[in-house]
């Protein structure tokens, strides 16, 4: 038996090694042999070698489906990747319920907005409304949550004081579709009114957006930022975790 | 289309009594909406008085004209009181009206008031003649599809979501190509909450493309093209849901639109739209569905994206009386009704399909001559599109078989992205090949007596049975408050769109309820 060398791994089919790739795509071209050679040519310049069509067909006028092969010759060193802090430990969702019941032993409350002009409630809708995001529940589907979502067009200092009147545990701001760095100026200008307010420390202060980054997140004064992909239980995960580090230090 | 009776061994008087149940809950309902309009419902009135367009900031006309009167206090007379009473004062058209207001040149509420009999018989007659010239439309529609065949139930119903319209058209091309008989283009997410239509054509849009009267025009005819070139009619669905359903009503009279998903529920629940405007709304927004011939398609199977299809079986039967009497108080004739069933059964659930089949057999025996919009498994689909093509499969097998009338089919790709274009082309696949390899099976079927398939049909249905009895006692207000539906708990008195409720004065005149009322062109169905 052979050894995987996990400094060079590569896709693996029928044997070690063999770097055998499925694909399937459709090019917007009509259904032709001519189309067929386009599908091979450019698997080769994608870096396949010995690429193979195993079926293609039309879809409409003009468009043409393919299914095909093709063995990658790329590798990758697994071993450089281990260990390098990718392997983030989200909850599922029944965690994070028992989690919460057995940390923190109350309603975690939460209030969520599109703040600014950004008409866009996708992003806050996702991670706060049952239907969720991704066949994930929303926090709203969650027995340890109480959640306030206010919408879209929502001004900072309304989505405060709904915070303050709800004595939230955590504020949590959208920003979709933004021109500009308007999202900057509308996330920095919540952060100060929180500060100005005495409240910064009662409370978990999120972002999340496509133009969003952790990175970006904690520059302007917030716990956390979220970007795409993001997954209700991922948002769950983190607050539950941090106010139950809260809770503890706090004694 | 008639479904295979009673194999499930129902109880007649059972069913009987859920009818009755529902009868007394829609009743309800017509009660505690009462003596309110919307200002969506004002808006679909002005919509069907012919106007339409937008202003320099892309403010729709409609709103523009309803928030003038709203503003001045006036909108519980209705819309069409002050545009009747303009139209006499200064001789002009509603659009001309719309135009005027927009512009600031016009107040409607300090012209002098004609009499209300005039302002009423001047309103009512053009909003007939508005109603004569869609209905002509829908007439030509109906003879196109009748010369150009339709394919034989069920119909394959296939959404699309680019969010840019001339995208859309080429998947609804290539859905056409593959055999697809209704193409849906799934709205932005965004749009539901928007209390106005948005205006043009849109090249963006997110999970979805906005409903707008110009790109339902856009699909229209690159659809019409298409049947006319391939000898097969391609019907259009849309969604009259959120706050503006029954604007959506009108355009889609407007542009020839055969179905619309067409249930304030799903806002209600998902979308905390309040529970009182969802159904004003809908009211009015399904008499327009109904007049015009579009067959209605309601959203239960989304109950079961939240709650567990075994448990929640019951809900989805009793959600479905109860709809199909509220549909038919709007006027919506049984042949139009698509009430909304899915396979959302776990995949791992031993004699999952058994189950399957139960409810699906049930839906079509309980309601025989409604359509049905059989719907695909969403919830426990993951990234395996390898494993979701294949639950797609007894999907399709379960539909066949049980006749429903309409299928959205499956994709293999659902849960990871809307499909692209070649994931529809693969599920089409998928359902010819089952639907023809056993288009019969149905006939052939009897089941067990007392086994799993009767015994299941038959326990959902008292399920449904006493929460439809219990309903009856509390409301269906207080039903949805105490999460009967979906798991999801909503309040009388909370929810989005709620400020754009009014209360109806003595004055008050719709032109359009009092016309559609009268016998219409609706009885002949379109799903005969």
């Amino acid at each position: 038996m052979r050894e995987v060398d996990l400094t060079a791994v590569r896709p693996y089919a029928d044997h070690l090694g063999d770097g055998l790739v499925q694909m399937s795509f459709t090019l917007p071209v009509p259904y032709s042999l001519a189309a067929r050679k386009a599908a091979l040519e450019l698997a080769g310049r994608m870096g396949f070698e010995e690429p193979e069509v195993v079926h293609y067909e039309q879809l409409t006028e003009g468009y043409t489906y393919f299914v095909m092969y093709g063995r990658c010759v790329q590798s990758v060193d697994f071993e450089a990747l281990q260990g390098e802090g990718f392997d983030i430990e989200y909850m599922s969702e029944d965690e994070i319920e028992r989690f919460a019941e057995e940390h923190l032993h109350r309603k975690v409350v939460v209030v969520g907005a599109s703040t600014g002009s950004d008409t866009h409630s996708v992003g806050i809708d996702a991670m706060l409304n049952l239907k969720g995001y991704h066949g994930h529940h929303g926090l709203e589907g969650y027995r340890s949550f109480e959640t306030h979502n206010l919408g879209s067009q929502v001004p900072n200092s309304v989505l405060l004081a709904k915070a303050i009147e709800v004595g939230a545990d955590a504020i949590l701001v959208s920003q979709t579709v933004t021109q500009q760095n308007l999202h900057v100026h509308n996330l920095t200008e919540l952060v100060e009114m929180v500060e100005a307010e005495g409240r910064r420390g009662d409370m978990i202060l999120a972002c999340g957006g496509p133009r969003v980054s952790n990175e970006l997140a904690k520059e302007l004064g917030y716990d956390a930022g979220f970007s795409k992909g993001t997954e209700p239980q991922h948002l769950a995960t983190f607050i539950v975790r941090e106010l139950a580090a809260r809770v503890a230090s706090s004694g | 289309m008639s479904a295979p009776a009673g194999k499930l061994g129902l109880d007649p008087g059972v069913i009987a009594e859920c009818r009755q149940a529902a009868r007394q809950i829609a009743d309800q309902v017509a009660e505690e909406i009462s003596g309110r309009t919307t200002v969506s419902v004002e808006r679909s009135v002005t919509r069907l008085l012919g106007v339409d367009g937008a202003d320099a900031v892309e403010a729709p006309l409609p709103n523009v004209l309803v928030d003038h009167v709203h503003e001045r206090g006036g909108l519980g007379q209705g819309i069409a009181h002050w545009l009747g009473n303009a139209m006499i004062q200064t001789g002009r058209s509603p659009q001309q009206l719309a135009e005027a207001v927009s512009a600031g040149e016009l107040d409607l509420l300090e012209l002098e008031q004609a009499e209300d009999g005039a302002i009423r018989e001047r309103v009512s007659e053009e909003c007939a003649a508005r109603l004569r010239e869609i209905s002509g439309r829908f007439e030509e529609r109906r003879a196109m599809r009748e010369r150009l065949g339709d394919a034989p139930t069920p119909l394959r119903y296939v959404l699309t979501a680019t969010g840019d319209v001339y995208e859309d058209v080429v998947h609804a091309r290539a859905v056409a190509e593959a055999g697809g008989d209704i193409v849906a283009v799934i709205r932005s997410t965004a749009q539901s909450l928007l209390d106005y239509v948005p205006y043009g054509p849109t090249r963006e849009g997110y999970g979805g493309t906005f409903a707008t009267q110009a790109n339902f025009r856009i699909m229209r005819e690159a659809m019409d093209e298409w049947s006319e070139s391939h000898g097969r009619y391609v019907r259009l669905s849309s969604f009259c849901s959120g706050l503006c359903m029954s604007e959506i009503a009108a355009m889609g009279a407007w542009e020839g639109f055969d179905n619309m998903v067409n249930d304030a529920l799903y806002g209600i629940l998902y979308r905390d739209i309040n529970i009182v405007r969802g159904l004003i709304d809908q009211r009015v927004s399904r008499m327009i569905n109904g007049y015009f011939g579009v067959a209605i398609n309601t959203g239960e199977d989304n109950y079961l994206r939240t709650a567990d299809a075994i448990e929640a079986a019951p809900s989805v039967t009793a959600s479905q009386f109860i709809n199909h009497q509220l549909a038919r108080d709007s006027g919506v004739p049984d042949a139009q009704i698509a009430l909304g069933d899915a396979f959302e059964i776990d995949v791992p659930v031993e004699n999952g399909l058994l189950l399957e089949w139960a409810q699906a057999q049930l839906t079509r025996e309980l309601f025989p001559d409604c359509p049905v919009k059989y719907m695909p498994p969403t919830r426990h689909m993951d990234g395996n599109l390898f494993r979701t093509h294949a639950a797609d499969t007894l999907f399709n097998l379960v539909t066949v078989a049980t006749g429903q009338g309409i299928q959205t089919i499956g994709v293999p790709t659902e849960g990871i992205f809307t499909p692209h274009i070649h994931d529809r082309v693969l599920g089409l696949q998928n359902v010819d090949y089952v639907f023809n390899a056993a288009r019969d099976l149905g006939e052939e079927i009897e089941f067990k007596r007392g086994g799993i398939i009767q015994t299941r049909a038959q326990e959902v249905l008292a399920g449904a049975h006493a929460l439809l009895l219990r309903i009856a006692e509390i409301g269906l207000f207080q039903a949805i408050d105490e999460a009967t539906f979906g798991d999801v708990s909503r309040k009388v008195d909370q929810g989005r769109g709620i400020e754009g409720i009014v209360r109806t004065e003595p004055g008050y005149f719709n032109p359009v309820v009092g016309l559609m009322r009268e016998p219409a062109k609706a009885d002949e169905a379109s799903y005969a």
